[in-house]
């Protein structure tokens, strides 16, 4: 099957660079997939799950906390705000997050644009520990449930 | 020559200071260390937002008019230069680099009355010295920063640009090569010109493609301008965040290496020093021993 180069770059670092069959990402205007020869797209992503399909492979699982992506070529960029794989979420430390970010939310009430951080921040770790319990509770990743996904 | 207890003197007062600088060559090695896999680890990130920007900007004629941060003034009166430098001194050329760099281009291009936004300390003082228009200063920069210590600066420059309090924001720092290389770096920031001359030499080798690989038309989601307007500030901010941790990581990369040569230097002195100090030490022995053969001699000679 044809194949695609996927790219998720964080500012802590490049967090994947490999040959993909599919990518499952969550743009702002809805979930969408990428195959390869997609028409060239550039989207905003959404706090959300991106999944990774290649063959032979069970799906891989990551948690991106926005950004952007672009589909061009046999190229994908993804520029995330945060990007982790699910089995590499600590729950009990996004859980400290969390609780970080409703403080500083409840405290920065007054300025718009620390008040837009803090709550990015919450959204993002939010989303982590609810990936990470989703995955966690079918065993993990590497198991294929009925439902295929 | 010097008297044998002075010289000592010197020797002990060289070995303390020795000591002093192998503390700070050692305290510095490992926040270098620290800070160059923190400035190395981003690279990729600012150069593929950049390298985003470029495909956008071969996709259009009008690029420009596009967004805002993106249209270049007619005339530019109003300059602001964020200048990055260290808040500690003790690291070589490091500060006098970039403020020398800075002060000549800013003679160069005319722009003398350019509106100074200082990073760190020692710009700052530089530039309150000689008259300069400082309108804002970030100093005590955590020794890890994060994009929440440099967002203020990327607020600072974006309003002052919308609003036209500046025509155009230079941004100066030093671009990390290794630990042995820094160079002092001065590009444009605001507006954003898509175009691989903005980008620093380090940068170019994380861009693969500056020409998109299709010609079809692109697909935006939202529309071009929601997009950008959700990017270009996000792109200032990480240009700025990425120059930081670059100054970061020259900054203890040459205080590291002006610390190891003051060590090195101190050693060769005390040396020298020793070597005078055996000298002398020698002499004045060999001037008793003379004295008392001389007094010995006389003796013999009277009785």
């Amino acid at each position: 099957m044809a194949t695609f180069r996927l790219e998720i770059v964080t500012i802590e670092g490049k967090v994947f660079d490999e040959e993909v069959n599919m990518v499952v990402a969550p743009g702002v205007e809805g979930v969408m997939g990428i195959l390869p020869r997609h028409a060239p797209l550039l989207t905003r992503l959404h706090f959300g799950e991106l999944q990774i399909k290649k063959d032979g492979q069970a799906d891989q699982f990551y948690a991106v906390g926005g950004g952007v992506m672009e589909v061009q070529g046999s190229q994908v960029i993804v520029l995330a705000d945060s990007a982790e794989h699910v089995d590499e979420i600590d729950i009990a430390r996004a859980e400290e997050a969390r609780q970080r970010a409703e403080e500083r939310l409840a405290q920065a009430s007054k300025d718009q644009l620390d008040f837009d951080r803090a709550e990015a921040a919450l959204r993002r770790s939010a989303n982590r520990i609810k990936l990470a319990r989703r995955h966690r509770q079918r065993g993990g990743y590497g198991v294929q449930t009925p439902d295929g996904r | 020559m010097a008297s044998v207890r002075e010289i000592k003197r010197r020797i002990k007062s060289v070995k303390n200071i020795s000591q002093v600088t192998r503390a700070m060559q050692m305290i510095a090695a490992s926040r270098m260390r620290r800070a160059q896999e923190q400035a190395l680890a981003s690279r990729p990130y600012a150069a593929k937002s950049w390298e985003i920007l470029m495909h956008f900007a071969a996709q259009g004629t009008n690029v420009e008019q596009l967004h805002p941060l993106l249209a270049s003034r007619e005339t530019v009166k109003n300059v602001g230069i964020i200048l990055i430098t260290a808040d500690k001194g003790l690291a070589g050329g490091y500060n006098g680099n970039v403020i020398r760099k800075t002060t000549r281009y800013m003679q160069s291009e005319g722009h003398e009355d350019a509106s100074i936004v200082a990073v760190g300390k020692k710009g700052r003082d530089f530039m309150l010295r000689f008259g300069r228009k400082v309108i804002a200063e970030f100093t005590d920069m955590p020794p890890r920063p994060t994009s929440f210590d440099v967002a203020p600066i990327a607020r600072l420059a974006v309003d002052g640009f919308l609003k036209g309090e500046f025509d155009e924001v230079h941004l100066a720092y030093t671009d990390f090569v290794n630990t042995l290389t820094q160079v002092p770096t001065i590009r444009l920031l605001l507006p954003i010109k898509p175009g691989a001359d903005q980008l620093s030499d380090v940068m170019r080798d994380y861009i693969s493609d500056t020409k998109p690989m299709t010609k079809a038309p692109y697909i935006y989601e939202p529309d071009p301008t929601t997009l950008l307007d959700a990017i270009l500030p996000n792109l200032t901010e990480v240009q700025i965040y990425q120059a930081v941790l670059e100054a970061r990581a020259s900054e203890e990369s040459a205080r590291m290496v002006a610390m190891r040569n003051a060590t090195e230097n101190a050693k060769e002195l005390i040396g020298d020093l020793t070597l005078t100090y055996n000298k002398a030490r020698q002499a004045a022995i060999t001037k008793e021993m003379l004295d008392i053969a001389g007094g010995a001699e006389a003796l013999a000679q009277a009785s």
